[in-house]
């Protein structure tokens, strides 16, 4: 089970790619969808490999994506 | 559009900054690769750790992609004229002590037409905490040279060439008087957090330099790919140098970029020198005035 859960605010995003460069596990890759705006948005690619760090979320400097701990125990966030 | 770009509506999560940001203006006009957005966040970020009262907290920017700071911020905030943030932040702190005052403003805004306030609130040591996000440009209109454009970059005014030298901000700042000296670059999101966690608890004059890729008009015109390579470029020519001398610090177009915390010193602010003058020359006549309150 993945330690953490990246969630993305797709209309925010303006494709940077900062968050799938820095991402240490590289659980993120651009899409190939576009958004209204016409960027291609992170998508997640390694659920698996989340460990939850939100460096993602530091990074992002349109406030577009972040990254939660998940709690095992409830299988939610925490 | 895949599920994955979705959030989970089942287990909804809020990103941490939210509550710090006027969310009905996103998305922001800044332009993508930009870097002034993850200076931002680690602002948010900084106010979550130092569990800092919000209502404590005024922010004053003057004009510029960076100005625009004020308007998405959910604190007291004032975009004010250009090269104007510092003295109008003065006179904020000046009439109301407790008040936490923020500069945040941009390279050419704080020291171009704003570098005579930047020098003298140094000097005064004004309890200010000023954010400079220094991009090496005037961005907003059109890519002009800033006092802080390294020499041998082209801009809009210069397209054959930067010839003057630039200034060296931390060493600027530092000769003036500033408590609290640090430059981080945009990668280095938490130690620019971290810094301006610090600068919240020191009184007096700080100043924290953020190098920020201008992908639209420093980068490009200097073909230096967009906001993605300036980052890559940030990490690969960054060296941590903490306490290292500021004349040591000066900015190149490609060579290395020194960043840490330089100064960290005490000396009595303005208020508190301004209150032992009157003190001492008014004796029992010197009353503090009471505390001011806006309605
Ligand atoms: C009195 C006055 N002079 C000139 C301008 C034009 N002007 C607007 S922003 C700016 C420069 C901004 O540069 P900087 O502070 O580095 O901000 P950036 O856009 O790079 O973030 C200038 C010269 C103005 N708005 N007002
Ligand atoms: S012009 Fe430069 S500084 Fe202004 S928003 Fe665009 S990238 Fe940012
Ligand atoms: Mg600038």
């Amino acid at each position: 089970m993945p330690k953490g859960r990246v969630s993305i605010v797709v209309e925010r995003c303006k494709a940077c790619g900062f968050c799938v460069e820095f991402c240490p596990t590289h659980v993120l890759a651009l899409s190939s969808a576009f958004n209204s705006k016409g960027y291609h948005p992170p998508h997640v690619v390694h659920p698996e490999k989340c460990s939850g760090c939100d460096l993602c979320g530091m990074y992002c400097p349109d406030f577009a994506i972040f990254a939660t701990k998940v709690d095992p125990a409830k299988g939610g966030d925490k | 559009m895949p599920d994955s770009l979705i959030n989970d509506p089942v287990n909804p999560a809020v990103n941490p900054v939210e509550p710090f940001l006027r969310s009905d203006r996103m998305p922001s006009i800044w332009c993508p690769g930009c870097g002034i957005g993850t200076t931002v966040n680690s602002f948010a970020r900084a106010l979550i750790d130092s569990k800092i009262d919000l209502q404590s907290l005024a922010l004053v920017s003057g004009i510029g992609c960076t100005g625009r700071v004020a308007g998405y911020v959910k604190l007291d905030s004032f975009h004010t004229t250009h090269g104007r943030a510092i003295p109008f932040a003065t006179g904020l702190k000046l009439a109301n002590p407790k008040l936490n005052v923020i500069v945040y403003s941009g390279d050419g805004d704080l020291s171009a037409i704003g570098g005579n306030h930047l020098i003298h609130a140094a000097r005064r040591n004004i309890d200010l905490k000023v954010i400079c996000v220094n991009n090496l440009i005037y961005a907003m209109t059109g890519g002009q040279t800033a006092p802080t454009t390294p020499e041998h970059s082209t801009t809009s005014t210069n397209p054959y060439g930067v010839f003057e030298p630039a200034f060296n901000l931390p060493h600027l700042v530092e000769a003036a008087g500033a408590v609290y000296v640090a430059r981080w670059t945009t990668f280095h999101v938490r130690q620019l957090t971290r810094s301006i966690g610090e600068a919240f608890q020191k009184k007096g004059f700080s100043f924290i330099e953020v190098i920020s890729p201008c992908p639209t008009l420093y980068q490009r015109r200097n073909k230096m790919g967009d906001g993605l390579d300036a980052m890559k470029f940030y990490k690969e020519k960054s060296k941590v140098r903490n306490g290292a001398p500021t004349s040591e610090v000066g900015l190149t177009m490609t060579g290395e970029i020194v960043v840490g915390k330089f100064v960290d010193r005490e000396r009595p602010d303005y208020q508190t020198l301004m209150r032992a003058q009157y003190a001492e020359s008014l004796g029992e006549r010197f009353v503090e005035q009471a505390e001011m309150v806006c309605s």
